[in-house]
């Protein structure tokens, strides 16, 4: 991995509401190297959503881009203006595939139009070789039959089926990054399973760059080389799937961890974050987890900190890890988690 | 930690349950000759996919879809089909649900002070005014919100605060049992965890009963004393919760313990989802039965099967 297929930096996103500003983005930075599956977590509201939707020109009519850049192929995405530039990127270099596949879909379209469709606009192949095309692509995401569920609508298709043909619109243009926003939230684990399996197989034969956004940390360590993690609008701690889960540094990471069912101790009660995420119309002073964070420094209120470099993949954005800084215990799971660091890894 | 009390007095008996919808044409039978039962203060799990029939069940206990089958006892009494109307009261006041989600559950014109207070209407549960109102604030006191927010709206609330007047409003009855399905799954991870927290608090201060409704293995390992897994309206294996995340025999048991995703990278990364075929099962001739395998332990299944299952479990 040398150069990134996309590099945000320093990213700024505000959105205008009841005329008020709030800054959903705070100068969040981002390289994605080519073939990489990138997982971003963070909980409702950390800007997981519109920060990758700013990669393909999707942000919401009172949102827009305040500062930073958004590099891809040599272009500044972050500077686009108008829907003539982003058609060029959006579906045909950058697809996105969302959470509700009923939603996705037009029910009163047939499946196979649906995908022809896609084809048909980005490729610039026509009629009966863009058919033939489509029928390729329901088979690749693994629809049997292809022929004749081509011919079906949405209806027809069990949720699970219906991701499925999500999926074949997104690749059917040979992307270059697939974005899946919470791909498999609304489907049964087994499902689950099956969906995650053939976002791989499609990754190696479509040599696509893949982004998950979920708050699903098992469906991060399933299938994540590397994790962002984003809180308010930042991301404030990056690393290996591995580096994440096993050698977690900034406190927010231990609070999620802390809180997963999975790794608390039965009959007794599980970790729970205190208060509620920072509100982003105001300004915010410090680190901005501070405030629900009980082993917060007294820096923490005061400045904002820098991301510190733990391993060449691995940096945080926590006064923890300033050489000056008091040694703080991490919490117990974390510190068993750490304990499979060193098993693992080291 | 102290072991929570669960007592050998049996709650509720559910027997042959079966429901059927019935649209245009013939009926769809949505849970097939289901039984289980609830000891008193303890957490009860049910487990399955969408579709499965877990909802119904919980829902034909509360009253509200029809049985077609069986019998539901609560407190030795029972309960399904035609009762008198004092049972009916009693049944609406001891049975409590909680609901999925909490943006949807709560009326969105009304204030918190009438969406807690609604079952005391129904029923009449209250002497007067100031009663009414005591028994609000009690309840939100018991679920960690303030007294004075019974006079805002449902969207003035975070998804946490609001599941919590979603269980404040269960508890106001001062239920017996009460029926979480799916309590946390509309919420974020972060918030999960206080709701789970929450109701293990109330379980031992109040002396409740919990049937937990879920589809997310990992949360029912971590709540749940007992689970039965259900898969296309029938149970398929009941047991207590660390033998059956221990020793799972039904291969569907199996294939939905081998899809649960772990916050576990190497481990995830290593292991392998099993899947399940439900024509796998030849009934044509031998029908299956429900046995007791090993003690607690119940499983779904004809005699080459159970031989086989016999064996796994002797491992």
């Amino acid at each position: 991995m040398n150069e990134p297929i996309l590099s945000a930096k320093d990213l700024v996103i505000k959105f205008s509401l009841r005329g008020r500003v709030l800054t959903a983005i705070r100068g969040a930075s981002l390289d994605l190297y080519e073939g990489q599956t990138l997982a971003i977590v963070g909980e409702s509201g950390s800007g997981k959503s519109v920060f990758t939707k700013s990669f393909i020109g999707m942000l919401d009519i009172n949102g827009w881009v305040d500062s930073g850049s958004i590099m891809f192929e040599g272009q500044d995405l972050a500077k686009f203006k108008g829907e003539k530039q982003w058609a060029a990127i959006r579906g045909r270099k950058i697809a996105m595939i969302f959470q509700d596949p009923m939603t996705a879909l037009n029910p009163l379209r047939t499946v196979g139009m649906q995908i022809q469709e896609s084809i048909e606009l980005h490729q610039g192949i026509k009629g009966d070789a863009a058919k033939q095309r489509a029928i390729e692509t329901l088979t690749d995401v693994g629809i049997d039959n292809a022929e004749v569920r081509y011919g079906q609508y949405p209806h027809e298709f069990s949720g699970g089926m219906r991701q499925r043909v999500v999926i074949a619109i997104a690749v059917a243009c040979q992307p270059r990054i697939l974005i899946c926003d919470e791909p498999t939230t609304a489907l049964d684990v087994t499902i689950q399973a099956q969906i995650l399996h053939l976002i791989r197989k499609l990754q190696k034969q479509y040599k696509l760059t893949v982004i998950y956004i979920t708050h699903d940390l098992g469906v991060v360590a399933n299938v994540a080389d590397n994790v962002a993690v984003m809180y308010a609008g930042d991301i404030v701690e990056y690393g290996t799937a591995e580096e994440v889960f096993y050698n977690a540094q900034h406190p927010y990471t231990w609070a999620l961890l802390s809180s997963l069912p999975q790794l608390g101790v039965k009959g007794e009660p599980l970790y729970a974050i205190q208060g509620t995420p920072p509100n982003l119309f105001n300004d915010i002073k410090g680190d901005a987890f501070a405030p629900r964070n009980p082993r917060a420094l007294k820096i923490d209120f005061v400045e904002r900190p820098p991301y510190f470099q733990v391993s060449p993949t691995h940096y945080a954005r926590t006064w923890l890890l300033d050489p000056r800084a008091p040694k703080i215990e991490p919490p117990e799971t974390i510190k068993a988690m750490r304990e499979k660091f060193a098993r693992y890894i080291v | 930690m102290n072991k929570k009390q669960i007592s050998n007095e049996v709650l509720l008996d559910v027997r042959n349950l079966r429901v059927e919808f019935r649209t245009k044409g013939k009926p769809f039978v949505a849970v097939d000759d289901v039984s289980f039962h609830i000891f008193r203060g303890e957490t009860f799990g049910l487990v399955g996919e969408s579709g499965s029939g877990k909802t119904t069940i919980g829902r034909a206990i509360v009253r509200i879809n029809e049985t077609a089958g069986g019998e539901i006892m609560f407190k030795g009494q029972q309960i399904n089909g035609r009762v008198s109307k004092e049972l009916d009261n009693e049944v609406t006041q001891k049975i409590q649900m909680i609901f999925q989600d909490p943006m949807a559950s709560l009326n969105e014109r009304a204030k918190v002070d009438y969406i807690v207070s609604e079952g005391l209407y129904n029923t009449k549960a209250y002497k007067d005014e100031a009663d009414r109102a005591a028994k609000v604030e009690q309840a939100l006191l018991a679920v960690g919100l303030l007294p004075e927010f019974a006079s805002r709206f449902p969207h003035e609330f975070s998804g946490g605060q609001r599941q919590r007047i979603g269980v404040a409003r269960a508890l106001i009855m001062e239920p017996d049992f009460i029926i979480a399905d799916e309590p946390i799954s509309a919420l974020d991870v972060s918030i999960r965890a206080q709701v789970l927290n929450l109701l293990a608090d109330l379980q031992k201060s109040k002396d409740l009963t919990y049937m937990f409704i879920a589809h997310d293995l990992s949360v029912v390992r971590f709540i749940t004393d007992r689970v039965a897994v259900i898969c296309q309206g029938k149970i398929v294996e009941l047991a207590e919760t660390e033998e059956l995340f221990k020793h799972p025999l039904h291969p569907y048991t199996r294939s939905l313990l081998s899809a649960v995703p772990v916050p576990d990278p190497v481990a995830e990364k290593r292991k392998r989802v099993l899947y399940y075929d439900p024509l796998s099962h030849d009934y044509s001739v031998d029908k299956p039965k429900w046995v007791e395998i090993r003690p607690g332990h119940y499983v779904l299944g004809n005699e080459p099967e159970l031989e086989e299952y016999a064996m796994l479990a002797a491992k």
